[in-house]
């Protein structure tokens, strides 16, 4: 298996073998991040453009500690301060990042299918950093590593996704990398927060929707829960918090219906006691924190491939 | 000349051999691989003139509808300012007959400034040319006021055009509401939005007795709504756009694949898939599903569908060349309508008989008015690519760029005079 892709825009059309492959390389980078010297001069001389034309603390923070632990030159260009604030198109970006000459951009955008827009026309390879309500795919690589670690092959466990599924780019990456290791998926939800498609039968390959939160997780092997964004309340998508916190969020008595020790991800930032309460974020379950080293490790390992250089020495 | 022996089909989508007589001269040539048609008739054209030149002026969309075969156009009303005054409307009127090309009939607004909210003069704008009222871009919302619409129109004597979509279910919808949507995550716009809407304004124009036209009809659901008021006996009638007839919401995700052509397409085509996002798929209504597809072709078959109209909706690059969710909704369809249904025709979707009616007598029945006595001649068999220098529109938002077609028109004959293509005539027929 060698790598073959120019950008990393998402996983729809990824094979079991590239999403492996891109596994296997992280856990070498954590070995990198476990050294007293969290750095390697893989990419010593590359430049890294960090374009979030979104606000992003904690993803921008993970793709810079990665870009650096590999000794890659980066800048960031952010919405606010920006032209972009003053009314520059993203073609007028485009064509700055073009001039700027980066190898790598790193892009956040609130618009589905910015990413595309940009890598059609650029030289850089682009990794999506979060597009609108569609992809995030290195969060779904994360939170697959994040999984196999824990559970071992994932052929066969059952994963359920629950909450804002409609409005969220990290279920359906979630879907496009976990799926083709040999997972299924049961997205759990508001039917307001679901797509209409995928609630009236219409589903991926190897996912299944059922909105009653406590079926969903009987005997499931681990669970993934997404952030709910206060704004779907004015909406008229959700009555109140303390409905859904009621009828979906992730209660100690919730999560002991799966399998026993299956373990609880959150892609953060949370909303302790609305999709989570606290002593489930911090219980013995939860794979959280896991999830952050998790996240800087695979954001290098896609930074490495990208960059074509030479593979990263593992101390045996 | 004389083209002999040619395929010639009527406005009512009769079928016989014929000389015809195309301009001056005596010299006959064999039109034996030739169809001629009666002049094509779009119900619904963005000319985008005044306020939006850069994208199309009443003479670009004139010329590029000739080139289509479409020899009479109605430009819609949603120009800057609206045409909303006799003056406006007389002041199009006068512009397309300067630009000796296909002949444009004005469409003027059904509320002052397009607002949706005060009627415009509508006796006085029928009275100074307008053959039609539409606030097309925009449905009216406000049903009291649309009640009133029809009840003047009628007394107009000119037939209501509307866009049938509720904005509070479309919301913030980009494409389709469906599988494709719930992949990409793009907000959708449900096929109910559109439904509601035509249930909505069958009720008023039964209520009123008035003439209703529902504009690019693309739901199943939606037609179905249609059929039923037909059989009701009420005035209503609809039309369809190539595009709903062809293309489908994969086509946003990436593919380049006509429902009729799951092999791939012509010889020469490109792959038929590319990126998705690709904004020039976006218009409004948006693509459908296959089987909404399927059931617009029934709806051409069993005469539910009055019309084909192309919604040909011109957009500069830079109203385009954005994110798929800021970039304007419209595809540019004046010259690629007639090959796309022809090919749909050959691949078994519909009988040419009544895709003529449809592009002729039946919109000319919308309008109230007859068939002119215009003619086209058609080569079924030329393949083409469409590129953007082979569109004469401004504007070249089409998701068809780089696509092989079949069917061009080669000769265009507007009042008896060949506006277009008349050096071709001998060219094409010896081609053959």
């Amino acid at each position: 298996m060698t790598w073959q892709r120019r950008h990393v825009l998402a996983t729809d059309d990824w094979s079991k073998e590239e999403i492996e492959l891109v596994l296997d390389q992280s856990n070498a980078m954590l070995e990198v991040l476990a050294r007293p010297i969290r750095r390697t001069p893989a990419l010593r001389g590359r430049t890294v453009v960090l374009f979030f034309a979104e606000a992003s603390t904690r993803t921008r923070i993970s793709f810079e500690l990665a870009a650096k632990a590999l000794s890659a030159d980066t800048s960031i260009i952010t919405a606010s301060g920006s032209s972009i604030e003053k009314g520059e198109t993203l073609l007028d970006t485009v064509r700055t990042l073009q001039a700027l000459g980066a190898d790598i951009v790193v892009m956040r955008h609130s618009a589905a299918g910015a990413p595309y827009f940009v890598a059609e026309r650029i030289a850089s390879a682009v990794i999506n950093a979060g597009d609108g309500w569609h992809a995030h795919p290195t969060q779904g690589l994360l939170d697959a590593l994040t999984l196999r670690t824990a559970l071992g092959d994932l052929s066969g466990k059952r994963i359920v996704v629950v909450g804002d599924v409609l409005h969220s780019r990290v279920a359906r990456s979630d879907i496009h990398t976990l799926v083709p290791l040999g997972a299924t998926i049961t997205l759990c939800g508001p039917p307001t927060l679901m797509p209409s498609a995928w609630r009236c039968g219409q589903l991926p390959a190897g996912v299944t929707f059922d909105e009653d939160a406590d079926r969903a997780l009987d005997g499931a092997d681990a669970v993934i829960a997404l952030r709910l964004q206060r704004e779907r309340m004015d909406a008229g998508l959700l009555p109140s918090l303390r409905e859904y916190a009621l009828t979906w969020g992730l209660t100690e008595a919730r999560v002991a219906r799966m399998r026993p020790a299956a373990p609880v991800l959150h892609p953060g930032p949370m909303n302790e006691g609305i999709e989570i309460d606290a002593a489930v974020a911090h219980g013995p379950r939860s794979l959280i924190e896991r999830q952050v080293t998790n996240g800087v490790a695979v954001r290098m390992a896609l930074l490495h491939l990208l960059a074509g250089t030479p593979a990263v020495e593992v101390a045996a | 000349m004389i083209v002999a022996g040619a395929r010639r089909i009527d406005a009512e989508g009769r079928e016989r051999t014929e000389d015809v007589r195309v301009g001056e001269g005596r010299e006959r040539i064999d039109g034996g691989a030739l169809l001629v048609l009666p002049g094509l008739i779009d119900l619904h054209a963005h000319l985008r003139e005044p306020g939006f030149e850069e994208s199309e002026t009443v003479a670009t969309g004139a010329r590029a509808a000739l080139r289509g075969g479409f020899t009479t156009v109605c430009a819609m009303a949603n120009t800057q300012p609206a045409i909303d005054s006799p003056g406006l409307v007389a002041e199009l009127a006068a512009r397309g007959r300067d630009a000796r090309a296909a002949r444009v009939l004005p469409v003027a607004a059904i509320t002052r400034g397009r607002q949706g909210k005060q009627l415009a003069d509508l006796v006085e704008l029928a009275a100074a040319g307008a053959v039609a009222f539409s606030d097309d871009g925009d449905p009216v919302d406000d049903a009291p006021l649309f009640r009133s619409a029809l009840e003047y129109a009628h007394a107009a004597g000119r037939p209501i055009l509307e866009h049938v979509q509720d904005r509070s279910l479309s919301g913030r919808g980009v494409m389709h509401e469906g599988a494709v949507s719930a992949a990409l995550g793009l907000p959708g716009i449900p096929a109910a939005a559109e439904e509601s809407a035509v249930a909505r304004d069958i009720a008023l124009a039964k209520l009123t007795g008035a003439r209703l036209h529902l504009q690019h009809v693309s739901t199943a659901g939606a037609l179905e709504l249609v059929r039923r008021a037909k059989a009701d006996g009420l005035a209503v009638t609809c039309e369809v756009t190539p595009h709903h007839l062809s293309m489908t919401d994969d086509w946003v995700a990436g593919s380049r694949a006509f429902v009729f052509e799951e092999a791939g397409g012509l010889r020469g085509a490109r792959p038929p898939q590319t990126l998705p996002y690709d904004s020039a798929t976006k218009v409004n209504p948006p693509l459908r599903t296959a089987a909404d597809v399927h059931a617009l072709w029934r709806g051409i078959a069993d005469g539910t569908v009055d019309a084909i109209a192309t919604d040909h909706a011109p957009h500069a690059s830079i109203r385009k060349d954005v994110e798929y969710a800021d970039a304007a909704f419209g595809i540019s369809g004046l010259e690629t309508a007639l090959a796309i249904l022809l090919m749909a025709v050959e691949a078994g979707l519909g009988e040419l008989g009544a895709v003529v009616r449809a592009l002729t007598s039946g919109p000319a029945r919308v309008l109230g008015m007859p068939v002119p006595d215009d003619l086209i001649l058609v080569d079924p068999a030329a393949e083409w690519t469409v590129t953007a220098d082979a569109l004469a529109s401004r504007s070249k938002n089409t998701p068809l760029l780089g696509k092989r077609l079949r069917g061009a028109v080669v000769v265009a004959v507007v009042d008896g005079e060949a506006r277009y293509g008349k050096e071709r005539v001998r060219a094409a027929a010896v081609a053959r």
